[in-house]
């Protein structure tokens, strides 16, 4: 244990900033079901590999935004990092110390921020209740009142007072995903984790939702991570952006080199999809997303892969690793690291194994 | 003449606190082949004005004003010749795919039923339509004995593409047809629904939030808040170069990546929708609008000419404010007469 802790945080550099949540070598598996007869048949599970080898590093006050599509893990990955589901192998590490059993503690420092702000707030309290909720349950000594309101004007709600009394069905979208802000606000955390914070939003109010995170990241030096599909967003707030495909990163690094000089071919798909001004010309991948339960051989993206399929791969000398060396992350600029073999042979970089 | 004309509607829907006005004096018009596309928040009455032209709206639905469809006036069809028109001339995509499809049924007899009830064709023909259908939408026609359950997302949205073009329709109404679906998917959806409109020639109304995917399928746009269009133009002028206020800020919640005016400084409106029962006096985005000015909380704006091709309903738009001096009966007085 104590050797992990000495290493440096395997292939994920975070720009100088001291680690406050760092994960580990983590496996996330999922059995499917089987029926009885079948059991007693002999049948195994199938086994979704959700996340399949992650190694992270969140930076004191940094905005780090997760992205890929449905299914690629990064909601497990999100889930996981909060405790809310059990790893089957690897670590997380929060200021340095792996997670325990007791996660209270931990819990009150690690908060996250869901989707949907109506599931997330009990539409039978009202505002001050559920804010308040948190508070009581981690016994934060001071003046409750005060602490709520504290937490609310820092959310955005001034006065706090006036919403004191209300009940969810009372206020907007982007005025109760602030109260649901304001709930982890309360607890003061360190990192934030917020699983599609605008997504459920209206396009206009996203922008004051988007501005909240940053200020609070600004102000208190609280480390957000964004899990997102939209890489708009993570144009918009992101320090770093993580790609994740099929249960791995696969293209890490600083948001400018990953959005604007993607070396993946899997971030480029990503990026030709965003829509804009004539960008239904542009190619997309075929195919539904991919499955979990089919992790398939050699490079997780080569069945969908347009270097391969265009032939680049072949003309590279590459396909044949593609279809059958899976690997890890290569460091191809500074700081930016990508999961291809056609992007390591063109920076001239060996290829790394794949994440234990 | 328009395939598509909208004359003045309003819509009010009757509830227990009283009539809501969702829609209020909406003018649209859309050509043979023409791709328009009608964006807003929730709430501002988009969705409202697709059930308008269908007339599905919830029964004692207050609805005035024309809707010409090919220059017959829906509003005061026959039930008859309602039904005939419906998913022959006009067919609708609705949001939320998963939904729509009836779970215990096969879905090439779900495509198949319009193509029947219209006595299109016999059922063995109907048959050989579902499949040819399934192949536009990308589908292989075997997957017609398939339940609904057996689809992905993107396919059920395929599927409930070929079942609103079973009737060979010249017009399809989109309301919000890719967003519960997934980035990629999304993309895909897209892709074919531009495919078939240019093959078919067919006119659109693509109703959703997202502006940046309005801007990738349609010709035009309609920006709609409060019920009532507040600015129209050609697509891509209108994203990128707003001359309403309102629509300026939809478009800031669409970035650009690599654009370094967008690089951390999300930017978006403050406070909400009004309440379509107490509409704020004058502009109704005025309490909103960062350029609000001392005349807009008075003066109710209707669209001015904002270059070619293009209309706004602001008081900044150039010559707006001495129009509406010149003018100063304002629309809103026609709704208080009804």
């Amino acid at each position: 244990m104590s050797d992990v802790l000495a290493q440096p945080a395997a292939g994920v550099p975070i720009d100088g900033r001291q680690p406050v949540l760092e994960v580990r070598g983590l496996h996330v598996t999922f059995a499917g079901r089987v029926g009885v007869i079948a059991g007693i048949g002999g049948k195994k599970a199938t086994l979704a590999r959700a996340v399949d080898g992650v190694d992270l590093t969140l930076g004191k006050g940094e905005v780090l935004a997760l992205a890929g599509e449905s299914g690629c893990g990064k909601t497990t990955l999100a889930r996981a990092i909060m405790g809310l589901v059990q790893p089957n192998e690897g670590q997380i590490l929060f200021e340095g110390q792996p997670l325990g059993k007791d996660l209270k503690a931990y819990r009150r420092k690690v908060q996250m921020v869901f989707q949907d702000p109506t599931g997330s707030l009990n539409p039978r309290q009202t505002i001050y209740e559920s804010v308040a909720e948190g508070l009581r349950i981690h016994k934060v000594p001071g003046d409750e009142e005060e602490l709520v309101a504290r937490a609310l004007s820092r959310a955005g709600m001034r006065p706090p007072e006036r919403f004191f009394l209300l009940y969810p069905h009372e206020l907007s979208g982007g005025q109760r995903q602030r109260v649901v802000i304001a709930g982890a606000l309360a607890l003061e955390p360190e990192v934030i984790v917020a699983d599609e914070p605008v997504s459920n939003l209206d396009a206009s109010v996203r922008g004051e939702i988007l501005r909240l995170l940053m200020h609070l990241r600004d102000e208190f030096q609280i480390s957000i991570l964004v899990v997102t599909h939209d890489l708009g967003l993570a144009w918009t707030i992101a320090d770093r952006v993580a790609v994740m495909y099929l249960g791995r990163i696969v293209e890490i690094g600083p948001a400018e080199d990953v959005l604007t000089q993607a070396e993946h071919p899997y971030t480029r798909a990503l990026l030709n999809v965003v829509p804009e001004a004539g960008g239904i010309e542009r190619p997309t991948l075929a195919g539904e997303p991919p499955d979990p339960t089919r992790i398939p051989e050699g490079c997780r993206f080569n069945p969908r892969c347009p270097a391969v399929a265009d032939g680049s791969a072949e003309s590279a000398g590459v396909a044949n690793a593609c279809v059958s060396n899976d690997l890890g992350l290569t460091e191809l600029d500074t700081n930016h690291l990508a999961a291809c073999h056609l992007a390591a042979k063109r920076a001239g970089r060996p290829v790394p194994p794949p994440p234990a | 003449m328009s395939l598509i004309e909208l004359n003045d509607v309003h819509v009010n829907y009757q509830t227990q606190g009283g009539a809501v006005p969702a829609v209020r004096g909406v003018d649209l018009r859309i050509q043979k082949g023409e791709v328009v596309g009608l964006a807003g928040e929730s709430g501002c009455g988009k969705s409202t004005i697709a059930g308008a032209i269908l007339r599905l709206l919830p029964s004692g639905t207050e609805v005035t004003g024309e809707v010409l469809l090919d220059g017959e006036n829906v509003l005061s069809m026959k039930p008859g010749k309602l039904r005939a028109v419906r998913w022959s001339e006009a067919s609708i995509i609705f949001q939320g795919a998963m939904h729509a499809l009836n779970p215990v049924r096969r879905i090439g007899d779900q495509i198949a039923e319009p193509i029947l009830v219209h006595n299109q064709a016999g059922e063995k023909e109907a048959k050989v339509r579902v499949g040819a259908l399934l192949e536009q939408v990308g589908l292989p026609p075997r997957r017609m004995n398939d339940y609904p359950h057996e689809l992905s997302g993107g396919q059920k949205q395929r599927v409930m593409i070929a079942m609103a073009l079973a009737c060979n329709p010249n017009f399809v109404i989109a309301d919000e047809p890719t967003t519960a679906l997934d980035v990629m998917v999304q993309a895909q959806v897209l892709r074919l629904l531009k495919e078939l409109q240019r093959d078919l020639g067919l006119a659109m109304l693509f109703i959703t939030h997202d502006l940046s995917v309005l801007v990738e399928v349609c010709d035009r746009l309609a920006i709609m808040y409060a019920g009532r269009i507040v600015e129209e133009g050609p697509s891509n002028e209108v994203f990128s170069t707003p001359a309403h206020p309102y629509t300026k800020a939809l478009s800031a919640a669409f970035p650009e990546i690599g654009d370094a005016s967008f690089r951390r400084k999300p930017s978006g409106l403050g406070g909400d929708p009004p309440d379509p029962q107490k509409l704020p006096s004058g502009c109704s985005f005025h309490p909103r609008c960062p350029d609000v000015f001392d005349r807009c909380p008075e003066v109710d704006p209707v669209l001015y000419e904002a270059g070619p091709g293009r209309r706004a309903a602001c008081l900044l738009v150039e010559g707006a404010l001495a129009a509406a001096e010149a003018r100063p009966t304002p629309r809103t007085e026609a709704v208080a007469d009804e």
